[in-house]
């Protein structure tokens, strides 16, 4: 087969899966969905895994597929770019997917709509695939709005849970406030680069760099640093960025395997590889990836923050995330695109591990979700408990594991950063590693340590989850443990992404952290000593302290700070400010346009009222044909002599 | 008969059909009628196909032209020809007559024979309006076409018929006054002539061309409708049956835009130059404002007639911005209209058969007893929000493309419809189709039949293949297109 196919078969295997398992799935009946659509992601996963192979081997592609549409001398095409960010992406995409998958057996073997689910899933891999394979900003515009679709579904996969259809509806409006950046930022590539693949468009990038634009007329702003804050925009509601983070956690109310797939490990990061694959324009902009690294910073902190006082343990992950996902715009913002994608890689592990594993406890609990109602789990769930301690030390940055590489390497990278806002981030970061070590162990000791507090019926009936389940939190323990360790050296600080993502020389931490470099055990032996090891094991310690042995403290903490916690509670606020300004106000708005407008004037006063203006003319007239016939000669007689005088006066 | 032919078959064949179900169908004779009436609606497309098929695209030229002297002492020509521009048109017409057919099947109960002749007749004079090429024949297809339609909403419509019916006449008859006089007036200019193309020609002082301007502008805008002259849209299709409502937003609308495109900006260049600050705000009002308006609607019809004139904004966006990918974004916008807004109306149709109410509080929870067609909806729901891989994106992509090329704000605020289209229209089909059952009328509803699914499949179809494969449209748009832009970029005085 050559590789041409090769490509094709990766996103069109999983479109195939889907389309079977949701058009037939009833004729396939419920063995029969599963096992297509996951042997089209397993397919699609062995065929990525060749094709890395194949690139590593220094065999890239940059190709259309077919012409989608042609204007004048603009060609618009689906076509594949494939580099070792594209095979990166397409290896952590399907592993994650193919786990889900096999995962989703043994968690909704109950649901009703078991084939819709795969179907979905399956279509959901294919889309992020087509994102991420992409090689011009159309494909790249489809996928991304085809993921926000699938995540639309599935958040409101159990459609008749009011917060269910609640949450999809935001999440989906909310992407939709990104995606108008998003599609003006791609809007203005075109308008000033004259092409939309990459290829084109990155090669004319420095010819522009110094273009100026005029949005308000008689004030030039650089082109560059709009286009990318419009791209940011876009990255910003896929990848759940302060403002526009506010649907993630509410996408929680999606069943949970899709939780660890798309609101984790992939979609959601499909705002910071969009921005890795971008760097060639962005680093042409300094205040554009000021502004990038403040928003991430922002986002690492305040939303860790959520995390502490959440009970609902997919809550506590999903904070998690999209704090997660603050670290990982920070290293974008600091130049440090390796670092990122590497973040997001050992990210997508050990967060799926950690929702998969949450789910697992949810699947036992009986879709129980509050930790106050869990506890001393672990005798009943060891394969779950331990597989989720890793994904714990790995989200807190503990050595080895695969979460302390890339969280230091981001650390680094920002504290050799000198944007303006890097001495803002360097804290927020530092910060954000104790708060991420408390609520990741507040989380883990709340749910497998201390008392069981479920009731005796739950009690009775615990166990460990079945294979399908426990299989693929073994399979992505491993990566969390080791992925930091082996992809370090060559990822971060070798060649590996090629002329795939540009750091221009300058700008910014990774050509520091490159000189700083002397191998994986250095690098180790530098973390243990330095202050992000430390606060990550002051949060364990504190999360112990509060958690394990003076479990009253929180409450005595809750009771004197009211006001910080009612505003944590309330999660700053936005959700109310949205509703109220965003959507009450456009409602009232449009009630006002509609009423007013177009009822009170244009039909009132417009249309209606000529129509009555022609009534109450006509009335009048009417009033001139009286029908008497000395009426009408009078007028005649009147009109006979003005005539006449008319004429006499000319003459 | 021979390809020369082929125009007239495409308007006679649909209007004679409609001549025979009104002679040998009847009350006492459904079946008839109905298979009378989808034969004639099949040849009527059927004779169309060729018009594709056998469509040069290497020419700008008005092709299967058809020529007969009509009225010799006033110089009026039984003239038709269709280009790139008029093409997609007259296969979009044709079709939707099938699956109106088929739509108003059973559903129809009185009169029916004269509600499917009433659709055919219309449907060949549509043909006519779009491939007439003198302005005296144009002018009066362009009426003729009214009176069916005022009929089909004024005799099979909701409770408050007869007023939509009138403000519908007499909105559309406003502005069409004013383009006789204008037909006139070019007339004598172009030394006793109708047409069309020749008027094209005519070298005119700005003040005239102005003028002229706004007299095609009210006859089109109300068509369109452009903001403000668009409030007989909504009362008509809530009014109108399914039928009605689908032909009237697939095709009537379009045929204000194409009065832009082959009357304003070709005969009067300049003085579109010179307003075109003026149809740009009236079409990013359409956007925005009805986007709004949209947003508040209780009632299904009227949400999607709102989301209809939201749409119809692109257009004159697209078309007011005077470059290929506005004018060629604005054509496939209108086509992909056709197919998404039938097709919502079709989707709404289907559930006011069963629950006899378009209110959009009387619903929710559909999907549970309407999967099938809960999928069906959400597809036309997604186009309809402008989705990448539906047909309903094209449109709005590449208008907004253009419009960034001439100014950053246009497109902007043009873009807002990323966001109050997905909020109507998501918001609406949660309402209506995810929840709880909402109350025992949703509980006893049944899934759409085969007649149903037949026709929401094919829409379907086709929604998805324009989506993901929309070049064979624009291959036969550019030559057009491009002699279109040049005739508006070239001065007349």
């Amino acid at each position: 087969m050559s590789m041409h196919s090769l490509y094709l078969l990766v996103p069109l295997a999983p479109l195939a899966g889907s389309l079977l398992a949701g058009l037939f799935g009833r004729q396939l009946g419920r063995a029969g969905s599963h096992t297509v659509t996951i042997l089209g992601v397993a397919l699609s996963f062995l065929a990525s895994l060749v094709i890395a192979r194949d690139v590593f081997a220094g065999h890239l592609f940059n190709g259309p597929v077919y012409t989608w549409l042609s204007v004048e001398d603009i060609t618009m095409s689906v076509g594949f770019l494939i580099d070792p960010l594209t095979v990166t992406m397409m290896l952590v995409v399907t592993f994650v997917s193919l786990m889900v998958h096999i995962y989703t057996i043994g968690y909704m073997e109950e649901d009703p709509g078991y084939q819709r689910f795969f179907s979905y899933i399956s279509l959901f891999t294919f889309s992020m695939l087509m994102l991420v394979m992409a090689n011009n900003f159309l494909q790249l515009f489809f996928g991304w709005e085809a993921v926000g679709l699938v995540s639309y579904l599935l958040i409101g996969f159990w459609y008749t849970r009011p917060t269910a259809i609640y949450a999809n509806l935001k999440a989906f409006l909310v992407n939709r406030v990104g995606d108008l950046g998003f599609l003006l930022g791609i809007g203005l590539i075109l308008a000033h680069f004259g092409s939309l693949d990459y290829a084109t468009v990155f090669e004319r990038a420095p010819l522009v760099a110094h273009d100026t634009i005029e949005l308000v007329s008689g004030s030039p702003v650089s082109l560059m640093t709009v286009v990318c804050i419009l791209l940011f925009i876009g990255a910003m509601g896929k990848s759940a960025q302060m403002p526009l983070h506010v649907w993630l956690p509410d996408s929680m109310e999606g069943p949970t395997p899709i939780s660890a797939l798309i609101h984790a490990a992939t979609m959601v990061t499909a705002g910071i590889f969009m921005v890795s694959r971008m760097s060639p324009l962005f680093e042409l902009s300094e205040t554009a990836r000021s502004v990038v690294l403040v928003i991430g910073a922002s986002t690492a902190l305040f939303m860790a923050f959520l995390g502490i006082i959440q009970n609902d343990i997919k809550r506590v992950v999903a904070y998690s995330t999209l704090s997660q996902l603050g670290y990982m715009t920070v290293a974008l913002g600091a130049s440090a695109y390796p670092v990122a994608i590497f973040h997001l890689g050992t990210h997508a592990f050990f967060k799926a591990l950690l929702f998969l594993g949450a789910g697992s406890v949810i699947h036992a609990m009986h879709h129980e979700q509050d930790m106050r109602n869990m506890g001393g789990l672990r005798k009943y769930m060891p394969i779950t408990y331990v597989t989720a301690l890793i994904g714990s030390l790995a989200l807190s940055g503990i050595p080895p594991f695969a979460g302390f590489f890339s969280k230091d390497a981001i650390i680094e990278a920002v504290q050799a950063s000198s944007l303006p806002g890097a001495g803002y981030a360097t804290f927020a970061v530092m910060a954000g590693v104790f708060v991420t070590a408390f609520y990741s162990f507040r989380m883990l000791f709340m749910t497998f340590h201390g008392k069981p507090r479920m009731d005796e019926h739950t009690r009775e009936h615990l166990h460990e989850s079945p294979w399908v389940i426990t299989l693929p939190l073994i399979l992505l323990a491993i990566p969390s443990v080791v992925a930091g360790y082996m992809a370090i050296d060559p990822m971060v600080m070798g060649n590996y992404f090629g002329n795939a993502i540009t750091v221009l020389p300058g700008n910014g931490g990774l050509h520091v952290l490159r000189e700083e470099w002397h191998g994986v055990g250095a690098f180790m032996a530098h973390g243990v000593t330095a202050l992000p090891f430390w606060l990550a094991i002051a949060g364990i310690a504190c999360a112990a302290a509060f958690y394990l042995k003076w479990t009253g403290v929180p409450d005595i903490f809750m009771a004197r700070l009211r006001g910080l916690y009612t505003l944590l509670d309330n999660k700053y606020y936005f959700d109310r400010f949205n509703e109220i300004v965003f959507a009450g106000g456009a409602r009232e708005v449009g009630t006002g346009l509609w009423r007013v407008g177009d009822m009170r004037l244009i039909d009132g006063v417009m249309v209606n009222g000529s129509a009555n203006l022609v009534g109450r003319l006509s009335a009048r007239l009417r009033r001139v044909q009286t029908g008497y016939i000395y009426h009408y000669a009078f007028i005649m007689i009147f009109g006979v002599f003005i005539l006449m005088s008319l004429w006499f006066v000319k003459a | 008969m021979t390809a020369h032919h082929l125009l007239s078959l495409a308007v006679w064949l649909p209007i004679l059909a409609g001549i025979l179900v009104l002679a040998f169908g009847g009350e006492e004779r459904p079946g008839a009628t109905r298979w009378l009436s989808l034969i004639g609606a099949v040849l009527g497309f059927a004779v169309t196909v060729p018009l594709y098929l056998g469509f040069s695209n290497d020419t700008a030229a008005m092709q299967f032209v058809e020529m007969a002297t009509w009225i010799p002492s006033f110089n009026i020509n039984y003239h038709l020809g269709i280009d790139g521009i008029s093409l997609w048109f007259v296969l979009l017409n044709s079709f939707m007559t099938i699956l109106v057919v088929i739509a108003g099947w059973v559903v129809i109960e009185k009169r029916l024979s004269q509600y499917m002749a009433a659709f055919l007749i219309m449907s060949g004079l549509i043909n006519g309006v779009f491939s007439a090429l003198d302005a005296i024949l144009f002018y009066v297809f362009f009426e003729a076409m009214l009176i069916p339609m005022y009929l089909i909403i004024g005799v099979w419509g909701g409770p408050r018929r007869v007023y939509a019916a009138i403000k519908f006449f007499l909105y559309t008859l406003l502005g069409s006054l004013l383009m006789l006089a204008a037909f006139i007036y070019l007339y004598f200019e172009a030394g006793g002539s109708f047409e069309i193309l020749k008027f094209q020609m005519l070298p005119l002082p700005l003040g005239v061309q102005i003028l002229i301007f706004i007299a095609f502008f009210l006859s089109f805008a109300v068509k369109v409708p452009m903001w403000p002259v668009h409030t007989w849209l909504p009362d008509a299709h809530v009014e109108a049956p399914t039928g009605g409502s689908v032909i009237l937003a697939a095709i009537t609308l379009k045929i204000g835009a194409y009065g832009f495109l082959r009357f304003n900006l070709p005969i009067t260049p300049d003085a579109s130059h010179t307003l075109s600050g003026v149809m740009i705000a009236l079409s990013l009002i359409a956007v925005v404002y009805i986007g709004l308006v949209a947003l508040v609607q209780n009632d299904m019809k009227k949400l999607v007639a709102y989301s209809s004139i939201s749409h119809m904004g692109f257009v004159t966006l697209g078309i007011f911005m005077f470059n290929a990918l506005g004018v060629e974004g604005g054509l496939l916008q209108m086509i992909s209209h056709g197919f998404v807004s039938g097709a919502m109306f079709l989707c709404i149709g289907v559930l006011y058969d069963r629950m006899h109410t378009r209110q959009i509080s009387d619903y929710g929870g559909v999907v549970n007893t309407m999967p099938r067609f809960a999928a069906f909806f959400m597809l036309f729901a997604m186009a309809n929000a402008g989705l990448p891989g539906t047909s309903g994106f094209i449109g709005e992509f590449v208008v907004t493309l253009s419009a960034i090329q001439v100014n950053f704000w246009y497109a902007a605020l043009a873009a807002t419809t990323l966001i109050f289209g997905a909020a109507y229209t998501l918001w609406m089909y949660k309402r209506v189709v995810f929840g709880e059952v909402a109350n025992d009328h949703v509980a006893g509803l049944k899934d759409i039949n085969c007649r149903e699914a037949l026709f929401l499949a094919v829409l379907a179809a086709l929604v998805l293949a324009m989506g993901l494969y929309p070049k064979p449209l624009t291959d036969t748009m550019h030559a057009s297109v491009q002699q279109l832009l040049e005739q508006v970029s070239t001065t007349k005085f």
